[in-house]
């Protein structure tokens, strides 16, 4: 196992990280100050995506791509809070996973009836294509500039909630969000704006995925299985533990399944090994989840409460 | 918006058949059961796409008989798939049902079909225990055996030489069956097998691993979006055009419009290209992309096949559905293929030529399927000595 290949496979892992985080950072606020499961979420990422790749095809600009998918994303996350998730903030979890779900079928099916039920495709924009050296490593520029943009919306969000009035009362928000409502904030407002914050996040994410993915309908489905445990790994409504959980995610997600095999082949034969490898590596980070939850409930960097 | 139009079209069509019918005597009636809809549902449009346009070229009739299609999406379940299947034989009275996108619901609707003394002429699904030993006198298949695309790469590689070939599919049953079928015909050295977790979106981390690995060829099954997905990565990773990438059912007709340029240089095995040089498909291409605006995959072409081989066994037993009669016509297979030479084993699924086909770029500077050579020529799949019947 050579050094270029751990280190490639490192910035693979980090390169899923901030995906996951672009994912995660909104769900996991509405997830903690609204106590809101939103399993539609994943289908913000898919419209990012099919938004990202329509306009990219019509105008050639990844701006204009990158513009219409946040847009895109925060209107209609804006949309489904509004229309749904207004509506549920007080029943209990049940009548809201049934909800939502119901919206995944309803996303899937309309991302069928516009696009076709066909992978839909966006080229790498050529600037960000090619390879880029790294550390006298070679990667794939257009994946680095995944790392890059991942690494720049933490950022924001970072300034966003701990500088500004806004992030103060989200912040405030996801410790008592009854307190901040009785202090005369319209928590609607807030609720809204998060709701859309996170959808435009994941169009970013959407749309940093379209060049490498296949745009299909069904296509968030898979990604929120790893969102959800990154959330409860972070701690729920912790925007900071997202990120460090998602960058570790990430990078157990990749390191299992590029390594486990290998290292499985020094102790059991080769055709059992290669059985098991998979197997066992899509199961690291649900082992990771248990582990955390056995022995931190509140997850690793949980929102401290006053 | 395409889409839509090609399917209220092809309804039109449908309708306009059946509106056709009842003024003549008693139609023929034929079931059609595919996948119609959910990511996969391509591929069922084009069976059922290429099964219409090869009545209309015979002139909305098979052997002299008008007939009404009843077209059913499985929706790839193989409950519904039976359920369907019962009510075209119990309720419609179909004598014949053609189709069957996937494996899963061929399995699940074969027995219930053909105990019932109805035909099944299988237009894709070739799963191997109804190949093998649980071969039947009313199933006939315009398809192949499941292994039958693995086994023509594992045999390109072996004609080319390569002594270390690295070998990747998703982790479930058929991608287990490509491996060993490559295998049955490759005999170097599979430097690594690699099984991913099934629709696993990002494989970024198998290939730089299998870069590591330094092979001379790499060998993957990654049907439907998987391998847009795989295909698009191996490309951003350099690879493609520098290590061969050799695939079954990986880049197809339903994929290479969602690769295009991407796709150039991938090496696929494959019974059938667009691009095959006989009069028969020339005006099956021609036609299916005029009406369709889409070129033809190869379940497109068997599916066309199937009306062609029913359209000769009618002719031969003048319109007549009896079970020996009609079995006997059916196995003479007096039509011509569009993909080549055409005949039937005693297992009831062909012998014909397996051909390299590339993505490459056509007359008209497009990414297309190109026929390069013939892989394995007059193939029958190793299982038909299993098959009882003669």
């Amino acid at each position: 196992m050579t050094t270029t290949l751990f280190l490639i496979q490192l910035l693979n892992g980090l390169q899923l990280g901030v995906l996951l985080f672009m994912l995660s950072a909104g769900l996991t606020l509405v997830f903690g100050i609204m106590s809101f499961v939103n399993l539609a979420h994943g289908c913000l990422y898919m419209m990012g995506a099919y938004f990202a790749a329509t306009a990219y095809a019509h105008t050639e600009s990844f701006w204009v791509a990158g513009l219409a998918a946040c847009v895109g994303g925060a209107v209609l996350a804006g949309l489904v809070e509004r229309v749904v998730a207004q509506r549920l903030y007080m029943r209990d979890h049940l009548d809201q996973v049934l909800a939502t779900f119901g919206l995944i079928l309803i996303f899937n099916e309309i991302a069928r009836w516009i696009w076709g039920a066909s992978p839909y495709y966006m080229n790498v924009p050529p600037a960000l294509s090619g390879t880029t050296d790294i550390f006298g490593v070679r990667y794939s520029t257009y994946r680095f500039s995944i790392i890059v943009a991942g690494l720049l919306a933490a950022l924001g969000c970072y300034v966003l909630i701990s500088k500004t009035r806004i992030g103060m009362l989200i912040r405030a928000g996801s410790i008592n969000p009854t307190m901040v409502s009785a202090l005369g904030v319209n928590i609607r407002l807030l609720n809204a704006l998060i709701f859309s914050l996170g959808g435009a996040l994941a169009g970013l994410a959407g749309l940093m995925s379209s060049p490498i993915l296949s745009v299909q309908p069904g296509m968030g489905e898979p990604i929120l299985i790893l969102v959800m445990i990154v959330i409860v790994i972070g701690g729920i409504g912790s925007v900071h533990g997202a990120f460090f959980a998602a960058l570790m995610v990430g990078v157990i997600d990749t390191a299992g399944r590029a390594f486990l095999p290998l290292i499985l082949r020094e102790f059991i034969d080769r055709s059992s090994a290669q059985a098991a490898g998979p197997a066992i590596a899509s199961m690291l980070t649900c082992v990771f989840m248990a582990a955390v939850l056995a022995l931190r409930p509140q997850g690793l960097f949980p929102v401290k409460n006053g | 918006m395409m889409k839509f139009q090609v399917k209220s079209f092809s309804i039109a069509c449908a309708m306009a058949l059946a509106s056709m019918g009842s003024h003549a005597q008693q139609p023929l009636k034929i079931g059609f059961l595919g996948t119609m809809s959910g990511p996969a549902g391509a591929l069922g449009q084009d069976q059922y796409d290429a099964f219409m346009l090869g009545i209309e070229h015979l002139g909305g009739k098979l052997g002299n008989n008008a007939v009404q299609v009843l077209k059913e999406d499985d929706q790839l379940k193989p409950d519904l798939g039976v359920e369907l299947a019962k009510k075209l034989i119990e309720k419609e009275k179909v004598s014949i049902i053609t189709g069957v996108t996937f494996s899963n619901v061929m399995m699940a609707v074969h027995k219930p079909i053909t105990d019932s003394g109805v035909f099944l002429i299988g237009t894709n699904a070739g799963p191997t225990p109804i190949t093998g030993k649980g071969c039947s006198p009313m199933y006939f298949s315009t398809s192949w055996n499941n292994d039958s695309l693995h086994e023509s790469m594992g045999a390109y590689a072996r004609e080319q030489g390569y002594k270390r070939v690295y070998l990747m599919a998703p982790n479930y049953q058929a991608g287990k069956d490509a491996i060993a079928g490559f295998k049955t015909q490759y005999k170097g050295a599979a430097l690594d097998e690699v099984y991913t977790q099934i629709n696993q979106p990002d494989y970024s981390a198998e290939i730089a691993q299998m870069q590591a690995a330094n092979p001379d060829a790499v060998y993957v099954f990654y049907p439907g979006g998987m391998g847009v997905n795989f295909v698009k990565q191996y490309q951003q990773a350099g690879l493609l055009g520098k290590l061969p990438l050799l695939s079954a059912a990986t880049v197809d007709g339903t994929t290479l419009p969602a690769l295009k340029d991407i796709a150039l240089g991938v090496i696929t095995g494959s019974p059938y290209s667009p691009d095959l040089d006989n009069p028969q498909n020339k005006k099956f291409v021609d036609d299916f992309r005029k009406k369709f605006n889409r070129v033809p995959s190869l379940y497109a072409a068997q599916s066309y096949d199937a009306a062609m081989l029913l359209n000769s066994a009618l002719l031969k037993t003048q319109g007549k559905i009896e079970r020996d009669a009609f079995r006997a016509a059916l196995k003479q297979a007096n039509f011509k293929s569009v993909a080549g030479p055409f005949k039937f084993n005693n297992n009831q699924f062909p012998i014909r030529n397996y051909y390299r086909v590339d993505v490459a770029k056509d007359s008209s500077g497009q990414a297309a399927l190109v026929y390069k050579s013939v892989v394995l020529k007059d193939h029958a799949d190793p299982h038909a000595s299993q098959c009882a019947m003669n």
